[in-house]
Parts: structure tokens; sequence; C-alpha cells
């Protein structure tokens, strides 16, 4: 059927590996590496699982500093085709109206896609909406919240979605975007065919010339949400620890819970 | 001159409304002290009188209810119709401040919205504020896992839109029920989405992990499936519901929709229990919010109870059984 399948990605700073300054309470950046975005690890993976079952192309685009390459290029040793950077000064400090802006104006320049896979979110901002956002830009309907492709036609896509007490099975037509959450399968490893071929393939860089874009829309200047304060979170005071025999402790869980009201008798 | 109206969207799930409503009316009343609009629970569709009442006792002063030219021809809208009956309306009213839940549903709703009204959106806040002196809506929000809070505001675009956490504020009533306006409107946009519901699976009977008060939660610590069979039993005595960590789901003990944490569900419980979770820092995202946390683990170093109010360094094999009794 061949589908141009289009994985947009986040280099991100591996969030379980981030340590905070006691002192300043500030996050200490420094020495923690960078990783792609876990769910967009499950997006490529989908669409990687999606190549395999019906035939087509990956394209992947992201935006960031120069070093974001890295994601891009381990995405073309496992079969992606060809990659995208949107990297500029003029994309720096947006927030995700201006980051929806700049990647719909992308992929409007880079080409035509059936399916559109976003991570349900990135796991520094945690925010879920650039996603959503392209589709709105691209006027594209989206899927949120995938947890699975289960039917690729020529004219629409099968998919389960999570909702808050269950899950849906959603018939979207293509193309859509599709935002995705922990897929089944793991990202898989590359293979030295897969590494040795992604040598041929370049990472191309784009800037707002390239795409079109208002620089006035990206980036910092295009933002019109700001972050006034950073701060970190309250600690919460000493643990009490209940301690004994088992009898003095499961007592006092008890009284624990009849204090807070959720046992009474 | 009035600061303009803050709005709430009307969250319905099978009809019932979503009680993550009542929190931002309630809290919508509170800002409202600064501003000088008034408050306006927008919603989709029919209300009925008992919810009409409900949702005038938290504070809605107005209720707008939208309908599409047909009635939806699936019962209930989509995100993507949703998004756009909000979107005619607030480009007719012009509120200054539109908050929804951030749930599934409003966290599809509300990008889609903020795009076609070219603003600002911030997610997932856990406190909202008003600058007295500008009237601008302080948004504060966990970034980083949970590890930092940073404030946002949207200065100059309106309106300043926020999807705010369940549970992080109270549902306190604000006054005794009264007949408040219902004003309908009918814009046309039936029959807009492309997309097509084959089947709904509602999980349990109405299982969901955020709604619970009490979540019993376990880890790789508890060793094997079978424990959770001794957590469902703890839960089951305190009305709560099971949760678990990354670990015990990636090995298949238990179901993805259990899983509490940066990739699973967050969690504020009125008590949360963690039995055999160490604490990895993503774990700790989805949960650090709950008002008590009771830790048990057998390493005395795990990073837990780093958090936890109450710790038990022991085996939850022999703890938890013992609780149980005496909870018969």
């Amino acid at each position: 059927m061949g589908l141009e399948i289009l994985v947009c990605m986040k280099q991100v700073p591996d969030t379980q590996k981030v340590k905070i300054d006691p002192e300043r309470g500030t996050l200490i950046r420094k020495g923690v590496p960078s990783i792609m975005n876990p769910f967009d690890e499950s997006a490529l993976e989908l669409a990687l699982e999606i190549k395999e079952a019906v035939g087509g192309r990956i394209t992947v685009l992201s935006m960031g500093i120069p070093d974001a390459e890295c994601i891009l290029r381990d995405s073309l040793t496992l079969g992606a085709e060809k990659a995208y950077l949107l990297t500029k000064g003029d994309f720096a400090g947006a927030d995700t109206l201006a980051t929806s802006y700049t990647i719909s104006r992308a992929i409007k320049t880079i080409g035509k896609y059936d399916l559109l896979l976003f991570g349900k979110q990135a796991i520094d901002g945690d925010t879920a909406q650039v996603g959503p956002e392209v589709s709105a830009y691209l006027d594209l309907p989206v899927v949120t919240f995938v947890s699975d492709v289960i039917k690729v036609e020529k004219r629409s896509v099968v998919v389960e979605r999570m909702i808050d007490n269950g899950k849906q099975v959603i018939k979207a037509p293509i193309p859509s975007v599709l935002t995705v959450v922990k897929a089944r399968q793991r990202l898989r490893i590359p293979t030295i065919d897969g590494i040795v071929s992604s040598f041929e393939r370049n990472v191309v860089r784009l800037g707002p010339d390239d795409i079109g874009a208002d620089i006035k829309r990206c980036g910092l200047k295009g933002s019109p949400t700001r972050v006034k304060k950073i701060f970190s979170p309250e600690g919460k005071g000493s643990t009490s620890y209940i301690e004994g025999n088992l009898e003095q402790m499961s007592a006092e869980f008890i009284d624990v819970l009849k204090h807070k009201g959720l046992y009474r008798r | 001159m009035s600061t303009g109206d803050l709005w709430v969207f009307v969250e319905k799930r099978e009809e019932e409304i979503n009680p993550v409503v009542f929190e931002l009316l309630a809290k919508g009343c509170l800002l409202n002290e600064h501003l000088s609009g008034s408050v306006i629970a927008a919603c989709i569709g029919k209300l009925k009188v008992s919810q009409r009442d409900m949702l005038s006792s938290y504070g809605a002063e107005k209720v707008i209810s939208l309908f599409g030219e047909e009635e939806a021809s699936h019962g209930s809208y989509d995100y993507i119709e949703i998004a756009e009956l909000l979107y005619a309306a607030v480009k007719e009213s012009k509120p200054s401040i539109l908050l929804a839940g951030a749930t599934f549903l409003g966290r599809s709703v509300m990008p889609l919205l903020a795009v076609k009204l070219g603003t600002g959106l911030t997610a997932d806040c856990t406190e909202l504020e008003v600058d007295p002196e500008r009237n601008i809506l302080l948004q504060t929000r966990p970034a980083f896992g949970g590890n930092i809070l940073a404030t946002i505001e949207c200065a100059v675009k309106r309106p300043q839109m926020a999807t705010v956490r369940p549970h992080v504020f109270g549902m306190d009533m604000v006054r005794r029920a009264c007949k408040i306006e219902i004003e309908k409107r009918h814009y046309n946009v039936s029959g807009i989405s492309p997309l097509k519901v084959l089947e709904t699976v509602i999980e349990k009977e109405k299982f969901d992990i955020t709604e619970s008060e009490v979540v019993v939660s376990g880890g790789r610590g508890l060793g094997a499936s079978a424990g959770f069979g001794l957590l469902e039993k703890l839960a089951h005595k305190l009305n709560g519901v099971v949760g678990a960590s990354r670990g015990a789901v990636d090995l298949g003990w238990i179901s993805n929709s259990h899983q509490v944490g940066q990739t699973g569900h967050t969690v504020n419980p009125r008590l949360y229990i963690a039995c055999g979770i160490s604490g990895a820092i993503q774990h700790l995202a989805g949960m650090k919010g709950s008002e008590t946390i009771i830790a048990i683990n057998e390493d005395p170093d795990a990073p837990i109870f780093e958090i936890a109010d109450y710790g038990i360094v022991g085996d939850l094999y022999e703890i938890l059984p013992k609780i149980i009794e005496r909870l018969k």
C-alpha cells in the first residue's frame, strides 16, 4: 500500500537521572544524558510496525538544539528513510503554540503524510499539547492517547485509544494525526545492516526561511505564554516510622486510617 | 471595566458531570474575587435540573448550553466536535479565562481550541492564582516529572486557558443552589468529526484509579503477581483501588490501566499505600500529590521513604495480612 508515515520526536533529558541541587532547589542538568522521549520511541516503534505490515516510508522530524540530531540518526538506523531537524535560534524558547506552528509549517513544506505520529507528551514538559495542536494547524483529525494500531486500510486506520475509565476503538480517516501512549513493544534495537545503510542518509537541517515560517510566530516571540517563575516543590515533612512487632505495627496502621477518617469502628 | 468572565468547561461522562468541574467552579469563585466578571459553566447539550442546581451550588452564576444543529448521531459529541462548539461560543462571548479538567477529554479538547483561538494553554495545572494588580491568571504546573514547578502566565492573548489536574482543589459548596439562567445556543457544527467510535470498553465497573480516595499500589518488591491479590483485599476493605509501579506492569503482573507514574496515571488520593515500591522518580511523579503516603518496604534506604508520611520497614507479606485481619 505504501504509506507515508511521519514521526515527530523530541530529545529530552533523562528525567530518571535528573538530580535536584539541594541548596538551590534547581535542576542539575549537567552530566544528565539526553535521550529520545520515551513516548516518541513508542510512536516510532508503532510506525516501524505499520511499515512492516503494509509497507511505506518513514520520515522523522524534530525541533531542538543541533545535538537533537542524535535521536534522528538513531531513527535512521532503525529504518526511517528521511530525517529533518528544525534548529535555529529563532525557534528557541517556544511554548506549545509556537512549537506547533513551527512544526506544522515544516510538515507542510517537507511532504504529504498519511499518518502523523507523535508521542502523547514529552517527559520534560509533560504538556501533551503539541500533537493535537499540530493537527489543528494542519486541519487534520487527531486521535489522542493511542495505545495500539489495530488495522491500516487504504483510506482509514483503526486504533485503540485510552479514555479515563477504559478504552475506545476508533476508526479515523487517512490522513490523521495520532498521539501515542506507551506501546506494547519497546523500541527495537538497530541491526548492523540498519546502521550501515543509515550512513547514506543525512539529517536535513531547516530554518525559518526553509519552511516559510513567520518568525514572529516562532520561538519565544511567538509564544503567548511565559514562564514567570521556576521553583522546586516543597519537600514533605519528615517520615514517621511505624515500628514494633506485627501487632503493634498493624494497630498503629489502623490508627492512621482512623485519624484520616478512612476507617470507622 | 469588567475583567471578563471565567468559564469552566462542563465535562460529562456517561451523562454524569465529572467532579473536577465542581472543583474548578469553586476555585473559579475564589479567583473571581479579584476579578469582576461572572463564573459561567459551559456545557455541551442538555442538563438535568439537579445538575444545574449542582453547578449553581458550586459557584456557577450562569450555564451556557451548547448544541450542534442536530443532536449528535452517536449520542454524544467527541472532542473534535466539542472543540468546535466551544470555539464558536468563546468567539462570541470572549471570556477572559477558560478552565477544563486535565482529563483525557480535557487534554484532547483544549489544545485544539487553543490553536483555533490563537492563544496560550497551560497543561495540567496544580495551582491557580490571580495577580490582583494586573488581573492576570497565574498558572502553576509541575514539569520534569514533578521535579520542578513552573508558574506560567498568558499576559496578552485571551482567553487564558488551562487544564487543571483533578483532586488538587477542594470541592466546597459555595452557596445554596439557586435557580440560575441557562442560555441555550445552537451552532452549526454537526457531523464535523471524521472519527468513528467502533467500540467503547469501560474497564471493570467504573474503575478509575484517579478518582479513588485510597490507592494501594504494588511494585517489584511484591515478588510475584499473586501479591496483587493481597493488595486487592486491602484495597477492598478501604474502598480503594489497586495501583502499580511501572516495574510491576512491565513484568506483566497487572494491566497498565493500574499504572501510577509519569508514563501511567497521576493520582492524588487521600491515602496512598506503596507496597514493595522503591520509589523511582517516575513513580513519585505520579503520586507525590497524595494527601498521606504510607510506604511499606523491606529496604530501609528505598527512596519512597523520603516522601512518605509513614514508613514501615518490613515484610509486606507479614504485615498486610495482619492489617487486613484487623479491618475485619
